[in-house]
């Protein structure tokens, strides 16, 4: 062996060294600072775990977009459905007066909420867009008691991770960060540009996520459970999108 | 240039290889592409082609266009292109709807966006330092003439087949595309495609302002791949009227093969 192949081979196994490494340590810290998506392992694990690490550090405190009113769209779009159970239909006969949003997991008092409760809360406005992964969208203005206000009423407790968040619809459960969660614009919303948030979009209680896409602003709004960990919640995955093979964490 | 190359082979390279190089034929000892640049072109290869077919399969379940900040099946189209949906949503005037494979073309999108994103920083910035940029890509002062330029051209329209020299570096018209593409196309496809991201422009607004909306971007990004997928179909002709297996065995193992000279 040549004194350049020695000297190449010898470069080449501390660079590898040093890579393997590297990666673990960035695998160590990632872990450490929930940079690690529910959906990280498989085939498309590693452009996933790139995304949702690279932008919790860069997005972590940044603000969705906010339009003036002017840009509203008119008229707003209600996408189609899934026909609504019976149970839905009861309730919307009763003028929703009916509807509950129970909150329970790792808090301090687990609390059940009316409509009315979470409207007399402070509420908040943002005109922001929702847009969906099918590549449409719409700017609408949303109001509602920001999510980070509920969350302290019943008290978070300190090793909490995920927030999930469930639809009257089965079919239709999320999960998201604390980082999003405790986020200022991530809102319960009941209204919509002025008025009750129609049932066409999410009405009467829809979260509101304005920094991913529309699919993790889900409709009709029935429970949260906190939480530190995916384990227990179907697959695990952390959301029914992730089980039908749509990625957990939707700012793209 | 070809007198500065010849030099090359039988000087810099074997000369100071002591062992098995200087075994094998002066002419072959030189590599006509490096390996990082091999190695950069096949994985780029092959994330183009998941780009494309991912990319195909997310625009097929909302084949309209719109240009400005929002657009849906209630608003205005810039166009429309004419093919089945794989959405029931979108009104196409098919009376069927394609099977919808958003999830996995999402994942597989973003992924070779990733890959493709760091090998082409990877083959940037080696450019620069093994002058690859320098020699291969920026154009000579001779060669940006206009004399020299329409030259090129008119060789190109006449399909006339290239020198034995330009087995051995890139043309003025490839110099040209390629610095295009790379410095260009490259940038814009990644720029246009960040706009479309909720959460990046939260950060960095201006990403999409710049372009005039969050469909300006997506419509944008479509033209934009457009672009690409025709550098990509002419590059193909060009390298089988070249002489396809010369070239592939170049790109491939780094020697063009005995015998260029025919072809």
């Amino acid at each position: 062996m040549s004194d350049i192949s020695r000297r190449k081979l010898i470069t080449t196994g501390l660079a590898a060294a040093a890579g393997v490494t590297g990666l673990g340590v960035a695998a160590h810290m990632a872990q450490k600072y929930g940079l690690v998506p529910p959906d990280h392992a498989g085939i498309f694990g590693f452009g996933e775990t790139l995304t949702y690490a690279s932008q919790r550090m860069l997005t972590r405190h940044s603000l969705a977009r906010e339009f003036p009113r002017s840009q509203i769209s008119k008229p707003p779009l209600a996408n189609e459905m899934p026909p609504l159970k019976d149970e839905f239909k009861r309730l919307q006969a009763g003028g929703f007066a009916d509807w509950r949003l129970s909150v329970n997991g790792m808090v301090a008092q687990p609390a059940s909420f009316s409509l009315d409760q979470l409207k007399s809360y402070p509420s908040r406005s943002q005109i922001t867009m929702l847009q969906c992964e099918e590549g449409w969208s719409y700017i609408a203005e949303w109001i509602g008691v920001p999510l980070s206000h509920v969350l302290e009423l019943v008290g978070v407790l300190p090793q909490a991770r995920y927030v999930f968040y469930f639809s009257i619809d089965p079919y239709w459960w999320e999960s998201i960060d604390m980082a999003d969660a405790l986020h200022p614009q991530t809102f319960l919303a009941y209204g919509m540009n002025g008025d009750e948030l129609p049932v066409g979009n999410g009405g009467p209680l829809r979260l509101r996520l304005p920094r991913q896409l529309g699919y993790k602003s889900v409709k009709f709004i029935t429970h949260l459970t906190v939480t530190d960990s995916l384990k227990g919640f179907g697959k695990g995955l952390g959301s029914a999108s992730t089980e039908a093979g749509y990625a957990w964490y939707a700012g793209i | 240039m070809l007198a500065s190359r010849d030099t090359i082979p039988g000087v810099s390279e074997s000369a100071c290889i002591p062992s098995s190089a200087s075994a094998v034929p002066a002419t072959t000892a030189t590599s006509r592409h490096s390996a990082i640049v091999r190695v950069t072109h096949w994985i780029t290869t092959l994330c183009f082609l998941a780009l494309l077919v991912s990319g195909v399969e997310i625009l097929i379940s909302h084949p309209r266009f719109y240009w400005g900040e929002t657009g849906n099946v209630l608003t205005p189209t810039l166009f429309k292109l004419p093919i089945p949906s794989s959405r029931a949503l979108v009104p196409t005037g098919y009376g069927y709807v394609l099977p919808d494979q958003n999830g996995w073309s999402r994942y597989l999108h973003f992924q070779s966006a990733w890959v493709v994103v760091l090998t082409g920083l990877l083959y940037v910035i080696s450019s620069f330092f093994t002058g690859h940029l320098r020699k291969n890509l920026l154009p000579s002062g001779a060669d940006l003439s206009w004399r020299a330029f329409s030259t090129a051209i008119a060789n190109h329209l006449r399909f006339q087949r290239p020198s034995a020299a330009e087995a051995w570096s890139y043309n003025l018209l490839q110099r040209l595309s390629y610095l295009f593409v790379i410095f260009v196309l490259f940038p814009l496809v990644i720029w246009t495609g960040l706009a479309m991201s909720p959460a990046f422009v939260s950060a960095v607004p201006a990403t999409v302002t710049l372009l005039g909306g969050q469909q300006s971007a997506r419509t944008l990004h479509f033209f934009v791949s457009l672009a690409l997928l025709l550098f990509v179909l002419v590059h193909v002709v060009m390298v089988c009227l070249a002489g396809f297996r010369s070239r592939m065995r170049a790109m491939i193992t780094g020697r063009p093969g005995k015998n260029m000279e025919r072809i």
